[in-house]
């Protein structure tokens, strides 16, 4: 009796967090389905009726399109294997006993805590500017002839703008997977007269593996939205067009709602491709 | 061979001595057992031999070489830890193969090893699953093979059996025994269970803040300990040790009494007491007897039953025979 009741009210007491994030999640993918079927352009005549598939059609025949999924996953790709291969030397680094090691931990972990807009333009304007960029001042220093970072190099730019604020994130998760690390199991691979490599390869990667996955997971997750950093650097120009800038700009730029929510529904697909790709390769990984 | 010396090796972490400069022969093909209260510095002296930890100064000489700077890979010996070390993320297979597999060795060789070792330890059936569906007896199996297959010059034990049930202890108490007198290898077993140390051992070196108290064999430590320590540590249950007026009466400082040597009478005797808690054990009973006037609970450990309630009044004799004295600083006098 005291169960069922106890039950009942536990349903009673989630609801409210329940009914409020299904209208979270809901009401804007019903809306953006609403308006992918619709023409639908705010300042040329709003809602002029119901156009079928046309949106979707365009959207997917647009020039942009294609380049623009391809940038979406360079970039995910890009940042996911220089943050994973940084991230477990690093998290083995920070793993040694060394002075100072809470402070040096704080730090590295800092990053993560500057938001993106910010952390792009701090990086556009100190370091990557051509004039007055740390890196331009580093170019000169040897003889150089500076970069324009985001003209030349525009995706990597990116990539590496991304990956140094998501380095953290991927160390701080692999560093307590290796604080976990059974420390006779290395000792006894020592005996076993495994090379340091050889411990590294054969004991602590396989440690990390569901760790690494947890880090590949969430990343993607993230990683498919970014926008901020685009926005404030190249504005999508120079071949950094992404999926999600794509939208946006189909919606902000050209003003049309309903061929941006067209794209919305793609960029829903793209990521739940990504995801099952994922979770074919590293999902095993998951299981204890 | 695995003849192992150790020269005044000493151990500092920091400032604190963990082992003082100690001297300590092991023979070849010798069982020695490391017994001693936890945090006596057993683990850290095998784990000195073993080179996972360096020494502060002294030498260890294995087989006439100095191995004192030599990595842990190099000194030929193979050690079974506590909690077992098993990779979680191999088959059994492969986790017996690893040594193997590092030392390069020819692939039927490894095989033909592999088979050799799951066949004494009767781990054939399982050679496909993973540590983790093992049960603890069969872990400790593995984590043997794992060390057979090098075929070490000594094998290291680091408490192998804490981790087990007391049945499955005792079974594999015997297993390790039998294999000793199979490989007739030279093992060193770090334990703090004197019952593991008596059984198993052919030397052993009972150990107390880092100092060696005695070297010898089990029967030697049980007739003939060298101080109250070793007196009180060796023997179950322990051995009654008194003080004072009584002992003075006996003719030492401190009198030992192991409880197996003490006659025990319902109608008169030398020690008057009151019966406290009664052990029946079925073939042994343990009786701890109060207000002895000794000073200390005295325990007496009869063959076979013996109708004592608490509270009743029991006389006790000691076999005079059998008593070990000890002077003013706790050593044995004959």
């Amino acid at each position: 009796m005291a169960t069922q009741h106890s039950r009942s009210a536990a349903r009673l007491m989630m609801a409210p967090a329940v009914v409020l994030l299904l209208g979270w999640m809901l009401v804007p993918l019903t809306m953006t389905l609403w308006f992918s079927f619709k023409k639908y352009l705010p300042l040329r005549g709003g809602d002029l009726g119901w156009v079928g598939f046309d949106n979707y059609v365009r959207f997917v025949t647009s020039s942009s399109f294609w380049p623009s999924v391809w940038t979406t996953l360079t970039i995910v790709g890009g940042v996911l294997i220089i943050t994973i291969v940084l991230g477990v030397l690093l998290a083995i680094l920070l793993n040694q006993p060394m002075w100072g090691q809470g402070i040096v931990r704080i730090l590295v972990i800092a990053p993560f805590f500057v938001m993106p807009t910010v952390s792009a333009l701090v990086w556009k304007n100190m370091f990557m500017d051509p004039v007055n960029g740390l890196f331009a001042h580093l170019w000169k220093f040897f003889g150089a002839e500076p970069m324009v970072w985001l003209t030349e190099a525009s995706l990597e730019s990116i990539i590496l703008i991304v990956s140094w604020q998501w380095l953290p994130f991927a160390t701080l998760i692999l560093l307590t997977a290796i604080q976990s690390l059974d420390g006779e199991q290395l000792e006894a691979s020592e005996m076993d007269g495994a090379t340091p490599l050889a411990r590294f390869g054969y004991i602590v990667l396989p440690h990390l593996g569901r760790a690494i996955t947890i880090v590949l997971l969430i990343q993607t997750i993230f990683l498919l939205s970014i926008f901020a950093e685009i926005f404030v650097t190249t504005q999508g120009a120079f071949g950094t067009k992404t999926l999600t800038y794509l939208i946006f700009q189909r919606v902000l730029e050209s003003q049309n709602i309903g061929l941006g929510s067209a794209g919305g529904v793609y960029a829903i697909i793209l990521a739940n491709i990504v995801a099952i790709f994922l979770m074919r390769i590293v999902g095993k990984n998951l299981d204890a | 061979m695995g003849r192992i010396v150790l020269e005044k090796v000493q151990k500092k972490f920091g400032e604190v001595e963990v082992i003082p400069p100690l001297d300590l022969t092991i023979e070849d093909g010798e069982f020695t057992v490391f017994v001693g209260p936890s945090g006596c510095g057993k683990s850290t002296l095998l784990r000195l031999i073993a080179g996972l930890e360096d020494t502060t100064s002294g030498r260890i000489v294995i087989d006439d070489a100095d191995a004192t700077e030599v990595p842990p890979a190099k000194r030929g010996l193979a050690m079974v830890f506590q909690s077992y070390a098993l990779y979680p993320h191999m088959s059994v297979r492969k986790n017996i193969a690893f040594p193997m597999k590092m030392a390069k060795m020819p692939e039927d060789e490894q095989n033909r090893r592999i088979e050799a070792a799951a066949k004494a330890l009767n781990l054939t059936d399982y050679l496909d699953r993973k540590p983790g569906q093992l049960s603890g007896g069969q872990r400790q199996r593995v984590a043997i093979g794992r060390s057979i297959v090098r075929e070490p010059s000594a094998f290291l034990f680091d408490e192998p059996l804490s981790n087990l049930d007391a049945a499955l202890r005792v079974g594999m108490r015997l297993e390790i025994s039998e294999l000793h007198e199979r490989l007739k290898t030279t093992m060193i077993y770090v334990t703090h269970d004197q019952v593991e140390a008596m059984t198993m051992a052919d030397k052993i070196v009972v150990l107390r803040a880092g100092h060696i108290e005695q070297v010898g064999s089990p029967l030697e430590l049980y007739h003939k300990p060298r101080n109250e320590f070793v007196a009180g540590f060796i023997g179950s249950p322990k051995m009654n040790i008194i003080h004072g007026e009584e002992a003075q009466k006996l003719g030492a400082t401190g009198v030992g009494i192991r409880p197996e040597h003490i006659d025990v009478s319902k109608t008169d005797g030398m020690w008057k007491g009151r019966v406290g808690v009664a052990e029946h054990l079925g073939s042994d009973t343990f009786i701890h007897v109060h207000d002895t006037g000794l000073g200390e609970m005295i325990t007496v450990r009869i063959t076979g039953d013996i109708e004592a309630r608490h509270g009743d009044t029991i006389y006790l004799t000691p076999q005079m025979d059998q008593l070990h004295k000890f002077d003013q600083q706790g050593l044995r006098v004959e």
